[in-house]
């Protein structure tokens, strides 16, 4: 019984407004969330919540745990260990209940392209339980939304790359879900429509209340979500929103590059000797977090000449967090996983 | 949990809402996808008619005819008579496997992932899949009996009914068998192998070029071990009623039915399978 009433409370929050959530609950949660492929570990331990009404990214390099972690949000696969909740339903055990809550974008397009746009979406609204008057108009509604009415009748293997990416969008929004998940939603579409697309997403939030997740391997991307988490090897490295992040750092990124990764490994312990810092070695170049960087790059360059082939000064970006937590470039992941 | 799917504003009933509503979307979805596509209305057609009139030509001069036509014709028009059931049985063989094809292409058009993620029942997925292909397997089967005089059939309305209805259960159990064949699938290159090595020697021993009365040793017994033998010669018997054929019309209506559930529930068991490992 107690399972019967809390759906009812979340029928309801989910049937009017999306926006209500019951109070307290977050809209996904993961609990020890682990998962293998035989042998290996894709994803490991990952607990974290994500909060109502927020554009969430999960920023990692490609076999980070991403695609694995969004497989078993989009219930299209089970966990090996640990739990994933969408709207308190496990993914696992309720995975209609979850279903009837969530909008899925995939990478991948997921329409068919025989059939007009108008059609694809009656059959989306179809599978999700919708029928007759009430789907015409939330398929008219959609639609608007996405600025693609004029283009209902068409074909949709007549329209552009980011006119289908809307389309899949609408398709995910068709049954009102609180939730909305979009795996690398800007992959192929120009910077026009990439703007649309965010502008988009802020409108779902800000209007709706929908919670968004969103992953991305783009660190330009991710600056638009409200809060981050960072992956690497399946494992969560760091998680608030991208200032925050960024501030953790603190100071600037002081970054001496040398000839080879040898030369790099000594001038690291010398600085490190000398000015009482932790440099972090990352192949040829020696990186250091420090305030005041262009007065400590002076001070570097003078008590090391010759060894040095360039140096740079910057604020911190995303990917300085992701080396600072991991102590490697963000695509080396990439990289060794290939060789 | 049923009761309270229905609590969703939207959602009626939880079973028309995760089955009968998919399933007609899907199965709506097959139909208008074929018409679509004109050239497998053409070819889907043609080429049997084609492969009717030709081969059945040419083995006529080599086979000695087992047909028994009623009117005294010469023995090319009494193999065409024997070859046109196995030439329908054929049209609904190829229609499913085409259909069936679309199942694969789902998968890597990323069609059938967003289905896998709807809140329904599998099974609507089997039933839209499966009913679709199978309805426009049987239509076509109808149709092609149209040349039904050219075969020196006469029939009473009702046996044209019993082939029809036969024509439908067999277009549903090869589709299905097309379903379980194709699901675990992601190229369609591989489900041509399984076409060539499978499908078709199941045509081809299935009594629709020659008897298998006539055959004899292991082909007479993987003859009899097929199951489509039985609703070929099925087919016989609606259109050609006076005809004996190798079978009892119960037997053969028997194990055309059975062969219906066996294959119905395969791919429903392909599909209820929920992994640890990638879904699509």
């Amino acid at each position: 019984m107690a399972t019967i009433q809390q759906t009812h409370a979340a029928s309801a929050a989910t049937a009017g407004a999306p926006a209500i959530e019951i109070a307290g609950q977050s809209p996904i949660q993961l609990d020890w969330l682990s998962h293998d492929y035989g042998s290996r570990l894709a994803l490991d331990g990952l607990t974290f919540d994500v909060r109502p009404a927020e554009i969430f990214g999960l920023l990692g390099p490609n076999g980070s745990g991403k695609t694995t972690l969004f497989r078993i949000l989009s219930t299209l696969m089970v966990p090996t260990g640990g739990h994933a909740r969408i709207a308190g339903f496990d993914v696992a055990t309720a995975p209609n209940q979850v279903r009837l809550r969530t909008g899925i974008v995939f990478q991948q397009t997921s329409l068919d392209v025989k059939l007009t746009v108008g059609e694809n979406l009656m059959h989306q609204g179809h599978l999700y339980g919708l029928s007759g008057s009430h789907l015409k108009s939330r398929s008219k509604e959609v639609l608007d939304r996405v600025g693609l009415t004029d283009r209902k009748n068409d074909l949709v293997e007549t329209l552009s790359g980011g006119q289908k990416r809307r389309v899949e969008l609408a398709k995910g929004l068709i049954h009102s879900p609180s939730v909305l998940l979009l795996d690398e939603p800007t992959t192929g579409l120009d910077p026009g429509a990439r703007i649309d697309l965010w502008n988009y997403l802020r409108i779902l939030r800000d209007q709706q209340g929908v919670t968004v997740l969103v992953t991305t391997h783009l660190m330009e991307e991710a600056e638009h979500c409200d809060r981050l988490a960072i992956l690497s090897e399946g494992k969560l490295v760091a998680l608030g929103s991208p200032a925050e992040l960024k501030a953790k750092i603190g100071g600037d990124i002081v970054q001496f590059e040398t000839a080879t990764p040898d030369a790099a490994n000594a001038l690291g312990a010398r600085i490190a000797a000398r000015f009482a810092v932790a440099p972090v070695m990352v192949g040829n170049a020696v990186r250091v977090e420090r305030e005041q960087g262009h007065r400590f790059l002076t001070e570097v360059v003078e008590a090391f000449p010759g060894e040095i082939v360039s140096v740079s000064v910057s604020k911190p970006s995303l990917e300085d967090v992701f080396i600072q937590h991991t102590g490697h470039r963000f695509w080396l992941d990439q990289d060794e996983e290939k060789s | 949990m049923a009761t309270a799917t229905a609590h969703l504003a939207p959602v009626k009933s939880s079973l028309s809402a995760s089955l009968w509503t998919p399933a007609y979307s899907l199965w709506r979805r097959e139909l208008v996808r074929f018409y679509r596509q004109k050239a497998r209305v053409v070819g889907v057609i043609a080429s049997p008619l084609l492969f009717w009139l030709v081969l059945g030509s040419g083995f006529s001069k080599t086979f000695q005819s087992h047909g028994t036509a009623s009117t005294a014709a010469a023995d090319s028009s009494h193999y065409l008579s024997y070859f046109f059931p196995g030439a329908i049985i054929m049209i609904v063989l190829f229609t499913a496997i085409f259909s069936m094809m679309s199942l694969i292409q789902d998968r890597n058009e990323g069609f059938l992932l967003s289905v896998l993620a709807a809140p329904i029942s599998r099974s609507a997925i089997v039933l839209g899949k499966v009913l679709g292909g199978a309805t426009l397997a049987a239509i076509q089967g109808w149709v092609f009996l149209v040349f039904s005089p050219l075969a020196g059939v006469h029939a009473s309305p009702l046996d044209i009914l019993y082939a029809m209805a036969i024509i439908a259960l067999t277009s549903f159990a090869l589709t299905a068998l097309g379903f379980i064949i194709a699901w675990p699938m992601d190229s369609t290159q591989a489900f041509h192998a399984i076409i060539n090595l499978v499908l078709i020697p199941l045509w081809l021993l299935s009594g629709a070029l020659f008897p298998a009365s006539g055959a004899s040793g292991w082909l007479r017994l993987v003859m009899l071990l097929n199951p489509l033998t039985y609703g070929v010669d099925a087919l016989r018997n609606g259109l050609f009623p006076a005809e004996v054929t190798t079978f009892s019309p119960e037997i053969n209506l028997i194990v055309t039915l059975a062969f219906c559930a066996v294959v119905f529930v395969g791919s429903w068991a392909v599909v209820n399978r929920r992994t640890n490992k990638p879904a699509a």
